[in-house]
């Protein structure tokens, strides 16, 4: 048995054309495209510019914490905990200015690296006990969001100073008024885009949620890639929290319930596998768009609330199919 | 008188293959003299305790340069632990390892790594939704020169493509395109980047670990024709396989590892396959001179060889 010795390498990259189709995102991105068509034809107000920027600001939270979110998942991990981090986060940097006096930045600083602590112990504990992150963070769920009720005492913080809202202005972009905070948010996204597809640290986080056995196999130290997906994951969340007080204007206890579990919904859309190693943060901007486009565009219609909510189930199931069936094909 | 080793590559035996000085008529002494050519890889006395288990028990090793050593024993012999004492993921109680003739000690596989001593792991090497160039430089990215590379830590992704390339058909390895993830390869190809990762890296050694274990017919004749080719490249390979065909195809030598420590080093041309499951089960055992003589005369009976 010989084979030839003429080689078939080439060198380049597959075509612009075959890798849009080969991408992760490109079946979430069509479904978005068809979706926003659909409701500017269905309805006049979807079409605007406000009503772009009304959207990128209603997803700009849950968007923040889908970042977090797509990095955990690419480990083949799951963050159950993220809107109870982003609450205690919100209620600590809020109480920490209005109640303690502290400079405003300083209380933005301590909250967001609070947040990034509830990660970091996060990850310890899954990689170090190990145990699975289902159970990790549903146990950091909970004890957030007790913490969180501790804390605030059930009080909605208000009278917040000027930088814990600033985030939450506007400015004019043409004629349309888009809030500093969606700027940051998209800013994250763009980040957090080149970091997994530009480094080093990047194609770690892919090999990990691969197999980390096979990862540590290839020289990439697995426990410190771990926890500091993790820590930085907290440090997002800490970003959202600081979002989330500047839409609401108020420090509010019974915030970031339904985040949870959105957040991952949000990935999911967006082409990630829940098995890790696959998926990209910019499928997860285009996820979190199509929840945002389809509560906007159903709202415009008309149709109440709990269809909204009934259309992203749909949406999820489909998604996951997709991802299945597709994995199953290339198997 | 052995049938199976005639088909070994004829014109493709390392340098230092010295038969004809060996008084044995022709045979590979049990246990040689010491090497004239400096051993690649070698030890000496290896021992590892866990608790009341002896995993290495005086074990001695020797990898001469641009050899295919087939590492060979049954379950529960140790080879395991050998390799991995040899590759630095575990630490010998008692004994000595070098490399090029230098005493060294290797602290962890990331050590052994960087001394040049790659390893090809059965079937956990790749990272399958990664495409060929990145599992080729897993852990080992090359980054941009100037700031881009140092301040935003960014890949110089064409330069990776471009040596993975260079790699592939340097070992005659034919795929489609080094941008295509390894999931929509074939098991063969996929061990084939395996393997052409190990070497691309590898100064001093490669271990496969069972390389053909998972394969097809026609793939595992490909991954043999492939380290044949690693083997003309000059680097020598241990291979680990229970495939007797295939060691016997393959191995310019072969260690036969047994109750801790090597029972043999022979010449596959010297044996046939019976007589060396034989050695590797204790039925028979080799002389220094290279003859065999019957440690147990029913197991030998068992396994159909009897000579002295």
């Amino acid at each position: 048995m010989t084979a030839s010795t003429t080689p078939l390498i080439r060198a380049k990259e597959p075509a612009i054309a075959r890798r849009l189709f080969s991408a992760p995102a490109a079946g979430p991105f069509a479904a978005l495209v068809l979706a926003s068509v659909f409701f500017s034809l269905s309805t006049d107000q979807f079409l605007s510019g406000g009503n772009f920027s009304l959207i990128l600001q209603q997803v700009m939270v849950v968007g923040t914490l889908a970042i977090g979110q797509t990095l955990i998942i690419l480990t083949a991990g799951i963050d159950l905990s993220c809107g109870a981090v982003m609450a205690f986060g919100s209620i600590l940097l809020a109480k920490l200015a209005v109640d303690s006096g502290l400079p405003p930045l300083v209380a933005i600083a301590i909250g967001i690296l609070v947040c990034g602590g509830f990660g970091l112990v996060n990850g310890l504990l899954v990689r170090l006990v190990p145990l699975p992150p289902f159970i990790v963070t549903l146990g950091m769920l909970n004890i957030a969001f007790a913490l969180t009720h501790i804390y605030s005492d059930e009080q909605t913080v208000t009278g917040l100073p000027g930088p814990l809202t600033a985030l939450g202005r506007t400015f004019p972009l043409g004629r349309t008024d888009v809030t500093y905070g969606s700027l940051v948010t998209v800013a994250l996204f763009l980040v957090f885009a080149y970091a997994l597809n530009g480094t080093g640290w990047g194609r770690h986080v892919y090999a990990l949620g691969n197999s980390a056995e096979s990862a540590r196999l290839s020289g990439i130290r697995v426990t410190r890639l771990t926890v500091g997906v993790y820590a930085v994951a907290g440090l997002v969340y800490g970003v959202a929290a600081l979002l989330l007080v500047s839409r609401t204007g108020v420090g509010d206890p019974q915030a970031g319930q339904t985040e949870n579990l959105d957040s991952i919904t949000a990935v999911v859309l967006g082409g990630t596998s829940l098995f890790g190693g696959r998926g990209t943060v910019l499928g997860t901007f285009v996820g979190v768009l199509i929840v945002g486009v389809f509560r906007n565009g159903l709202q415009l219609m008309g149709v109440s609330s709990v269809y909204q909510t009934l259309v992203t189930g749909v949406l999820v199931i489909l998604a996951v199919t997709v991802d299945q069936l597709s994995r199953k094909r290339t198997r | 008188m052995n049938d199976s080793a005639a088909a070994g590559p004829a014109g493709q035996q390392p340098p230092k293959r010295q038969d004809d000085e060996h008084p044995g008529a022709g045979r590979t002494s049990a246990e040689p003299a010491e090497p004239q050519v400096t051993p690649v890889l070698s030890a000496r006395g290896l021992v590892k305790r866990y608790g009341h288990v002896t995993a290495i028990d005086g074990a001695d090793f020797d990898l001469l340069p641009g050899e295919v050593l087939a590492v060979i024993g049954d379950n529960g012999a140790g080879k395991t632990s050998l390799i991995k004492a040899l590759t630095g993921a575990l630490v010998p109680d008692e004994g000595e390892i070098r490399l090029h003739g230098e005493p060294i000690r290797f602290a962890g596989p990331l050590d052994a790594r960087q001394h040049g001593i790659e390893t090809v792991y059965q079937d956990l090497a790749v990272a399958p939704s990664m495409d060929i160039a990145a599992n080729m430089f897993l852990g080992r990215e090359i980054r941009r020169a100037g700031p881009l590379g140092t301040v935003f830590r960014m890949l110089d992704k064409k330069a990776m493509r471009r040596e993975s390339a260079e790699y592939m058909s340097e070992l005659g390895i034919r795929l489609g395109s080094i941008g295509q993830t390894v999931e929509t390869l074939s098991g063969g190809q996929r061990q084939a980047v395996a393997v052409a990762r190990a070497v691309a890296w590898a100064r001093s050694v490669v271990v496969m670990d069972e390389p053909t274990a998972a394969l097809g017919v026609k793939e595992s004749a490909q991954v043999l024709d492939l380290i044949r080719r690693v083997r003309d490249k000059g680097v020598p390979v241990i291979l680990i396989s229970h495939n007797m065909p295939h060691v016997f195809e393959i191995a310019d030598r072969i260690h036969v590892h047994r109750l801790g420590r090597r029972a043999a080093l022979i010449d596959p041309r010297d044996y046939t396959m019976p007589e060396v499951v034989a050695i590797m089960t204790g039925a028979l055992s080799v002389t220094a001179d290279g003859g065999t003589v019957v440690a147990d005369d029913d197991a030998a009976a068992a396994a159909g060889v009897r000579r002295s």
